[in-house]
């Protein structure tokens, strides 16, 4: 319990408990309308195989195992920064290889999953990585199975901060900041590039509909059905 | 959570590695290097910080601190502290994740009989 001094300084600095977490440990809440879908699948079945491509979250955990479905976690943008991934191209630049990448990673039965929540993957995912990553999706999604994946709607420059998402409830997230390990060789992960409609439309062309979302945060949910 | 106290859990400690199988019918905490498998049916696991786990565990409950590669099933609750990195799957009745634990792999929770029935 704090002392009255404590609660005195307090007053003085002008500062609460959550003003001194840090910024990128701060967890900022928002409306989801891809969310609000995607719940009312999960609220209308049970045993659904969800796989979750973000950070560990124990919320999302919760929340989906709560509803009595299984939850498949794996970070991959963080697999997806393996230095060991890396080989040269023919400039001699170097650039994930796709190939080993989806050997070591999405490495699950064709048609497993009924959900899939890809967060902002595609934007932060590297280029060579990217179309390969969601015709593998396509592949371990049940037909009729939902991806979820956001795109921001405008450039905010190489170094928009990359969030995380936990499901606080049917359609609201928490966003927290992203700061992967910047040892070992590892990257921060990094705005790659903007993708606009008809670009979007192109990458999910396999996808038997596509339903887009427009937030107030600058961010297109889009909602996809294989 | 720190270390239990000695006499209350079996001790395998930070230098210690062992290769094979390993059962027992106490609480067991591992701070050292386990490959092979646990089996713990009636009684907990701890991983300590310092501990790494390649091995299929089961147990009651298991809480984890350090790494853990490889399938775990407990019969009662499985707890990944902060600094818990774990990959492989887990399938058990509850289980806690703190915030900065790493998990890849599924989680399957298995309803109580009781609770299946009445829902």
């Amino acid at each position: 319990m704090p002392s009255v001094a404590d609660n005195v300084m307090r007053f003085f600095r002008g500062s609460s408990d959550q003003a001194s977490v840090p910024a990128a440990q701060q967890k900022r809440s928002r409306r989801s309308s891809g969310m609000a879908e995607i719940s009312r699948l999960l609220n209308s079945e049970e045993s659904l195989c969800v796989l979750d491509l973000g950070s560990t979250s124990a919320n999302n955990i919760r929340f989906l195992t709560a509803k009595g479905h299984k939850n498949y976690s794996e970070d991959l943008l963080q697999a997806s920064l393996d230095p060991a991934l890396r080989v040269k191209d023919e400039t001699g630049k170097l650039v994930p290889d796709s190939k080993k990448f989806l050997d070591e990673n999405l490495t699950y039965a064709n048609g497993l999953f009924d959900v899939v929540l890809g967060w902002n993957l595609p934007d932060y995912m590297e280029e060579s990585l990217v179309k390969p990553t969601i015709d593998r999706l396509w592949s371990v999604m049940k037909p009729g199975g939902l991806l979820l994946v956001f795109f921001h709607t405008r450039d905010a420059g190489p170094d928009a901060p990359c969030y995380r998402f936990h499901i606080t409830g049917t359609d609201m997230l928490e966003t927290q900041e992203v700061r992967l390990a910047g040892s070992g060789g590892k990257q921060i992960p990094r705005l790659q590039r903007v993708f606009n409609n008809r670009n979007i439309e192109n990458l999910f062309r396999d996808f038997a509909s596509i339903k887009f979302f427009l937030a107030r945060d600058a961010i297109r949910e889009v909602l996809l059905v294989r | 959570m720190d270390a239990p106290k000695t006499g209350e859990f079996a001790h395998i400690g930070k230098s210690v590695v062992v290769k094979g199988d390993l059962s027992g019918s106490e609480d067991l905490y591992v701070d050292g290097h386990v490959e092979g498998s646990i089996e713990l049916r009636n009684n907990s696991l701890i991983v300590g910080p310092n501990g790494t786990i390649k091995a299929t565990v089961n147990a009651k409950s298991v809480v984890i601190q350090g790494k853990v590669d490889g399938a775990i099933s407990a019969s009662e609750r499985v707890e990944l502290r902060k600094s818990a990195v774990v990959n492989g799957d887990v399938s058990t009745h509850r289980i806690a994740i703190e915030d900065g634990a790493s998990f890849q792999g599924k989680i399957d929770i298995q309803r109580e009989p009781g609770k299946a029935a009445a829902s």
